[in-house]
């Protein structure tokens, strides 16, 4: 067992680094790049945390995940008790431990980051969840108490599955409509294998089916089944169906053959494992140089998705400064080490192409940075005359998603507001009174920890309106 | 779950297959679609739903082989189970009672999704002439089916074997020449250089027509942008939006072009199978 250290030991350690996978040899590779923490490791991260009471990184956890608590398990090398503690309220750590934004979330609320040394908190919590994975213990049971009230869930990605999680775990009957073939939304679809590997998705979402809560995949609501079936045949429905329309810049060139949107690329590469083609039957293009228009987290995962599948040349081009770019500073890190090319304060203004139809280049002015604009970001402004070309024969537009009408079309007395996204306040609940929502389709393009917060809250809200009313 | 219930081969390269999925067939409507994959590592392809029976719970699909994921299809009995079926996708097509002649075409493997669609024509009062064609008598397909879903019907194949000798677009020029005023509406599906031919026909005769565009998709929900197409001049996703389309305003070029965004990699997969059914064939 750890020895316990004391305050003013504390605040002298340094957070233990991560190790990662080599960028030469992970751009070969469609394998994790962190590769975790040992027990060690883990231990002497945990050893630094002050225990706080009240505990301010809790606060900053939509998932309200027991931190210290879990913490000071792992401290005592009881792993399991970490990781009951965790499971309380946090249907998914192990892709929470990796993919949250921490630095926003409950490591920007550590008190320890005044420090500039937050406890690494999700890679605690990614150690913890790992740790069941590999030994395949689950916590998960049915119920005993069955409330005889069925709730169905449109969707399973994070809000879904969050909400899925706590309703069944009160005795509600749940069923999941999915359109895909996978469970998982954007973590099986989206967010690349070297970030976050699909078999821990894969079970992450088997135990929340161990709970009783049956998942129907290949299923369209709005098009299999509309919203208005749904809420005649259940006693509430929660609409956690994502933002999952592609944006695109609406530029002349824009439907040659290798333009993609980062949907389609990431979903051919992820859901769909192009990257084991022919194996994987579906295919995807990429060739020598790729270049992805976009400055966030899904420019970032398609142009390292673009490296590994063999382009020599991965370019990022995004209108605004480094400063301004929307990635978290870790991605761009990784980006960098692994030969990225970053075009910045470059816009594309026209995608060229050859007489086969085929993308041979993009062609871009140079911008240079404005007044501050309503968002406090300096605008960006086109240099005149800078026009300049660069080759391409692979270009990925990821400049966002908006709101996908399938499934607000078949819900009567839903309202959504004018780009299409749902209304509802703070606990998830719309302008009709058996139907909650919740995660992108609320609030556009946002997190996955935000959207597991909606859905738990969905949860919450729906249990009290169901349980009042008899 | 989506079990082939029954299997036929109706030519060299043409089958049909009965598929247990009753939920699909519930929502079923002329036009519409389903994306399938035969396997854990298949990609998503997707069909017209050629015929469906709500109360009996399948979905009938026509498909002719013409790569790796069609050909796995294929080779698929009765009994097995499809990795997944989806749908119905797409918007249904536009019917109604016209209060007149509507025409129908249908192209080779074409025939199968206009099926659909004539019979719901004809169901609602409508007088429907259809023609389908195909490049030879053993790729027309389905002639009972369109027969009993239309009021006269009319065969073209390209080299003569059967029918009239020439193209589906020989005769519907005829019939426009003949009774333009009397034809309310036009459907034509097949290759998109016979929808393409069709429109330039139709617009001749300053009739509008339907055509279903068959682009290459992947998830037929609006996600991802795979499948989009200029109509009009804007940019429309074929899997929601469509997939029929006014073909007056289609940028067909754009289209076949965009068609064969994959063929390296689609012959490469192609000979891996067939490498691969013929070691299995060897082996015993
Ligand atoms: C490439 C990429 C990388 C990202 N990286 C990060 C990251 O590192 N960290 C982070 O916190 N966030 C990240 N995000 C954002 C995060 O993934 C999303 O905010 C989050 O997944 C939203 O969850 P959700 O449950 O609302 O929707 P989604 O995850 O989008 O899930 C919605 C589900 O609903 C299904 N669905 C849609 N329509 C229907 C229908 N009609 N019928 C049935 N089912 C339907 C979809 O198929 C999908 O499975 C990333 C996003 C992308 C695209
Ligand atoms: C809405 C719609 C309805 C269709 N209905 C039918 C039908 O009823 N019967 C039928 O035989 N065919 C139909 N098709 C075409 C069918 O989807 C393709 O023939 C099939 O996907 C080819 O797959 P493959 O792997 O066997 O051939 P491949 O060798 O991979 O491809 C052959 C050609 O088929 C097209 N194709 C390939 N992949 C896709 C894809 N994912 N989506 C769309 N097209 C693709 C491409 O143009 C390609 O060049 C339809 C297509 C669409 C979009
Ligand atoms: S779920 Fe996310 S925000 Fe909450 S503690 Fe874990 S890593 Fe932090
Ligand atoms: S705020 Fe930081 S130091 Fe305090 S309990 Fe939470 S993780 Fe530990
Ligand atoms: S196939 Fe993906 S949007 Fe149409
Ligand atoms: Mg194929």
């Amino acid at each position: 067992m750890a020895e316990k250290l004391k305050p003013a030991e504390k605040l002298k350690k340094d957070r233990v680094p991560m190790r990662n996978q080599e960028p030469l040899e992970r751009v070969q590779n469609f394998l994790e790049v962190p590769l975790g923490y040992s027990l060690e490791e883990a231990i002497q991260e945990a050893q630094r945390c002050l225990q706080c009471n009240p505990p301010y990184c809790v606060a900053g956890c939509p998932a309200d995940v027991r931190i210290p608590q879990f913490v000071e398990k792992l401290i005592a090398e009881d792993i399991k008790g970490a990781f009951l503690e965790i499971k309380q309220t946090n249907a998914l750590p192990a892709v929470c431990g990796r993919v949250c934004p921490q630095e926003e979330q409950c490591e920007g609320a550590c008190i320890m980051n005044k420090k500039g040394k937050p406890i690494a908190i999700g890679r605690l919590e990614r150690y913890v969840a790992d740790w069941a994975k590999q030994l395949d213990y689950s916590d998960a049971k049915k119920p005993s108490t069955k409330l005889n009230k069925k709730v169905a869930i449109v969707g399973s990605g994070p809000a879904g599955l969050a909400c899925a999680s706590d309703l069944a775990k009160l005795g509600y009957d749940v069923t999941v409509y999915e359109a895909l073939h996978k469970a998982g939304g954007v973590l099986v679809y989206g967010i690349p294998e070297f970030r976050l590997p699909k078999a821990i998705v894969g079970y992450e979402v088997d135990q929340i089916k161990e709970l009783g809560v049956e998942i129907n995949l290949n299923y369209v609501i709005g098009l299999t089944k509309s919203v208005d079936e749904l809420m005649q045949e259940y006693d509430a429905v929660f609409l956690a169906n994502g933002a999952g329309a592609p944006s695109f810049l609406k530029i002349p060139g824009e439907n040659l053959n290798g333009v993609y949107s980062a949907s389609e690329f990431l979903t051919r590469s992820n859901l769909m494992k192009a990257y084991e083609f022919p194996n994987y039957a579906t295919p995807i293009r990429v060739d020598q140089k790729a270049v992805v228009v976009g400055g966030g987290n899904v420019a970032m995962d398609a142009v390292r998705t673009a490296k590994r599948l063999g382009a020599k040349e991965a370019t990022i081009v995004y209108r605004r400064g480094r400063k301004e770019m929307p990635a978290r500073a870790e991605e761009i890190g990784h980006a960098e080490e692994e030969g990225i090319k970053f075009e910045l304060l470059t816009n594309p203004v026209k995608i060229l192409g050859d007489e086969y139809g085929n993308v041979v280049g993009i062609e871009c002015v140079r911008m240079e940075l404005g007044e501050p604009d309503e968002s406090g970001r300096r605008r960006p402004q086109v240099v005149e005359g800078s026009n300049f070309v660069i080759d391409a024969d692979t270009v990925i537009i990821a400049i966002g998603q908006s709101a996908n009408p399938i499934v607000a079309r078949s819900a009567t007395g839903v309202e959504t507001n004018k780009w299409g996204y749902f209304v509802a306040d703070e606990n998830g609940k719309t302008t009709h009174p058996k139907v909650w929502a919740g995660g992108d389709i609320v609030t556009g393009a946002a997190t996955v920890i935000l959207a597991v917060g909606a859905g738990k809250k969905a949860a919450k809200s729906i249990h009290e309106t169901l349980s009042n009313k008899q | 779950m989506y079990k082939i219930l029954k299997k036929q081969k109706w030519s060299d390269t043409i089958f049909s297959n009965w598929i247990e999925a009753p939920f699909v067939a519930k929502a079923a409507q002329p036009g519409q679609f389903i994306i399938l994959i035969t396997s854990q590592s298949g990609e998503r392809i997707p069909l017209t739903i050629a015929d469906s029976n709500a109360k009996e719970g399948w979905v009938q699909i026509v498909y002719q082989v013409v790569g790796a994921s069609t050909l796995e299809l294929s080779l698929m009995n009765e009994g097995e189970n499809l990795y997944a079926f989806v749908g119905p996708l797409g918007v249904p097509s536009e019917i109604e009672n016209f209060g007149g002649k509507v025409l129908i075409i249908g192209g080779g493997i074409g025939i199968a999704p206009i099926y659909p669609v004539a019979k719901k024509l004809k169901e609602l009062g409508n007088y429907v002439i259809s023609i389908i064609g195909a490049r030879t008598k053993d790729l027309i397909i389905m002639e009972d089916k369109m027969k009993e879903a239309s009021n006269e019907l009319l065969i073209a194949t390209d080299d003569g074997t059967y029918g009239q000798k020439g193209f589906v677009t020989n005769i519907m020029d005829d019939i426009l020449k003949k009774e333009s005023e009397a034809i309310k509406d036009i459907w034509a599906v097949g290759p998109p250089i016979m929808m393409k031919m069709c429109t330039r026909v139709a617009n001749e005769h300053n009739k509008q027509i339907w055509v279903s565009l068959n682009s290459i998709m992947v998830d037929g929900t609006g996600m991802c942008g795979a499948c989009r197409v200029s109509v009009g001049g804007k940019t429309k996703f074929a899997c929601v939006d469509g997939p029929e389309f006014r073909g007056n305003l289609v940028n067909f070029e754009e289209m076949i072009l965009r068609q064969r965004q994959y063929c390296d990699q689609e012959r490469e997969a192609l000979m891996l199978l067939e490498e691969k059914i013929r070691r299995q064939a060897s082996n015993g």
